[in-house]
């Protein structure tokens, strides 16, 4: 059976969870391999020979400083040492710039931003995307080259199956091109404990209505164990960090169940959260777009409807 | 400095998006376009930047004959001259296809210092042609730009991360993708659109591209749309009307699905 190649996407060996989902989409379309570019690698084997990685490609290199190119290359190595039926990226920002960059390299198709992915039955792959924002789904292949998708999170339920995670050490150096751009330096973002917004299972965002007031929006998020969104306007006003923007130009998430608080839903809204699987809004306009979305809707002001609901979520939780 | 900034003429968010049936393709005739809101960042920051020093913007797009409505935009707006990528055999390329004839088309305008260009379109929405193009080009691409200082010989850049805020280096010439945070875009003035009516747009086939017709275009397209279906529309909720229970009734709809 043809390998399947999946990149790590870990942060110093911690991996994210997209990992166990793409090494579980993996087993569907052949033999898991996972590569791990970067260090960290100890605590990241078990983990990976949990989701069924048979193999464990290590590019050992410390690529601290570099943006994508190294990753891209480290892949293309790989990729021509497997020859395998197709790679796995998690489709975050970073994700979809080694796809692209690695497709270039390789002559081959790209997909991104799958919702899902089988195998079509012929040694391909078939991919499912929703577009429009959220108003078409669109299935597709690849039909020239080594696919290479870019799956974005929550788009498989990770399944537990131990592999040999046999290791295979892989030489590398990067180009000169790798070492034409680099990050001179980065301030971490305070952590806000929450969970990340992409692959939160719950979100709850705030927009126009809160005035600038997320307090309420937030201490419902946390008793839900939700991560926090914004809409366009809450950040445009500068209300919230652009890195938690809800939209066509900020994130698309498609939780288990997303809260719309003072956020009308207009398209550049319903682009970022329309696929969601369960959807609830509070709004004091009954008229809001977002209402036409929901599974369930409170017409009313959420400076009053989210605390009472905080606090009715606190009593059925102790 | 020269600049080259590429755009995309899209279809409208705002209107009914939707596929040609015959072949699975963006139906880009017949719903209105407009230039992609997210390349008008992109062209204003080209703008600054030459409005600071000096040099040129050159603004490049590839499209159908509406897609000249996005280079006009772009003219308007302050760019200098236009190049308009235009062929029957394009119709229907995908994302590795656009970066070839982009890059194609950056080759023959002559190599310029800094190419800019939005974060992704608002149709397609992969974010990844910026990329592909940078890897065709062999040029090192600091994307997702919030912010960008140009030096002799360097950008700098801030990106803004989900762990951190970082700044990014690299030396000219680069491609740098811009953000909606990165300015706020102008809108054409009176005499931005008169000057517009003078200024030379280009017009290149494949053929002067020397790209051939078997190299793009759908059939030659490195993936296939198979099937394309509108969602249903979600079924009507139940919507209440606060009356000092709203809260209430909410945290009970969430522990009626399991969610608490």
């Amino acid at each position: 059976m043809a390998e399947v190649l999946v990149l790590v996407d870990h942060v110093d060996g911690a991996l994210r969870k997209t990992t166990s989902e793409l090494l579980t989409i993996a087993r569907r379309l052949g033999e898991p391999s996972a590569v791990f570019i970067g260090s960290g690698f100890d605590a990241a084997k078990e983990g990976l020979a949990a989701y069924g990685a048979e193999k464990v490609y290590r590019v050992d290199a410390d690529l601290s400083g570099f943006l994508v190119v190294p990753q891209a290359e480290a892949l293309a190595a790989v990729v021509a040492q497997a020859s395998p039926a197709a790679v796995l990226v998690a489709s975050s920002p970073e994700g979809k710039e080694i796809a692209a960059r690695l497709a270039v390299k390789l002559g081959s198709g790209l997909i991104t931003d799958a919702v899902d992915v089988q195998s079509d039955g012929a040694g391909g792959v078939a991919t499912t995307q929703t577009v429009f924002a959220g108003s078409y789904t669109v299935k597709a292949t690849v039909t020239k080259g080594t696919p290479v998708i870019a799956v974005k999170p929550n788009s498989a339920a990770p399944e537990a199956v131990s592999g040999a995670a046999t290791e295979v050490a892989v030489a590398f150096e990067p180009s000169a091109l790798a070492q034409s751009a680099k990050i001179v330096s980065a301030a971490p973002k305070a952590k806000t404990g929450r969970p990340e917004l992409t692959e939160a299972a719950i979100v709850v965002s705030g927009g126009r209505g809160t005035g600038g007031d997320f307090s309420k929006v937030e201490a419902f998020a946390d008793s839900l164990g939700a991560a926090v969104g914004a809409s366009r306007a809450a950040v445009d006003a500068g209300w919230y960090p652009h890195s938690h923007q809800v939209g066509q130009t900020g994130k698309q998430v498609s939780p288990q169940l997303y809260v719309a608080c003072g956020i009308s839903g207009a398209i550049q809204h319903r682009a970022g959260m329309q696929t969601s699987k369960t959807i609830v809004a509070v709004n004091k306009d009954e008229e809001a777009p977002i209402f036409e979305l929901v599974d369930f809707g409170v017409i009313g002001d959420l400076f009053a409807v989210l605390p009472q609901a905080t606090d009715a979520v606190a009593v059925a939780k102790a | 400095m020269n600049i080259v900034v590429c755009v995309k003429y899209v279809p409208d968010a705002q209107a009914e998006r939707t596929f040609n049936a015959s072949d699975s393709t963006t139906d880009r005739v017949n719903v209105d376009g407009l230039l992609s809101e997210l390349d008008e960042y992109a062209v204003e920051e080209a703008l600054k930047i030459v409005e600071a020093g000096e040099g040129e913007v050159t603004v490049l797009t590839i499209g159908p004959d509406n897609a000249s409505d996005a280079i006009k935009k772009a003219l308007q707006m302050g760019a200098d001259k236009g190049v308009h990528v235009i062929d029957d055999a394009i119709h229907g390329s995908d994302a590795l296809a656009t970066s070839l004839l982009l890059a194609k088309a950056i080759e023959k305008i002559g190599r310029p210092d800094l190419v800019i260009t939005g974060m992704s379109s608002t149709d397609g929405i992969m974010g990844v042609v910026p990329t592909m193009l940078a890897e065709r080009l062999g040029l090192p691409a600091v994307t997702f730009a919030s912010e960008l200082t140009v030096g002799a010989g360097s950008v700098s850049a801030r990106r803004d991360g989900d762990v951190a805020s970082q700044t990014i280096e690299a030396t000219l010439p680069a491609l740098v993708s811009v953000t909606d945070q990165i300015n706020e875009p102008r809108y054409p003035s009176f005499k931005g659109i008169m000057a517009a009516k003078k200024k030379t747009v280009d017009t290149w086939s494949l053929a002067d591209l020397g790209v051939s017709a078997a190299e793009v275009g759908l059939d030659a397209a490195w993936t296939k749309v198979t099937s394309f279906e509108a969602r249903p529309p979600r079924a009507k909720g139940t919507i209440v009307k606060d009356e000092g229970d709203g809260g209430a009734k909410l945290a009970g709809f969430l522990a009626e699905r399991k969610f608490i």
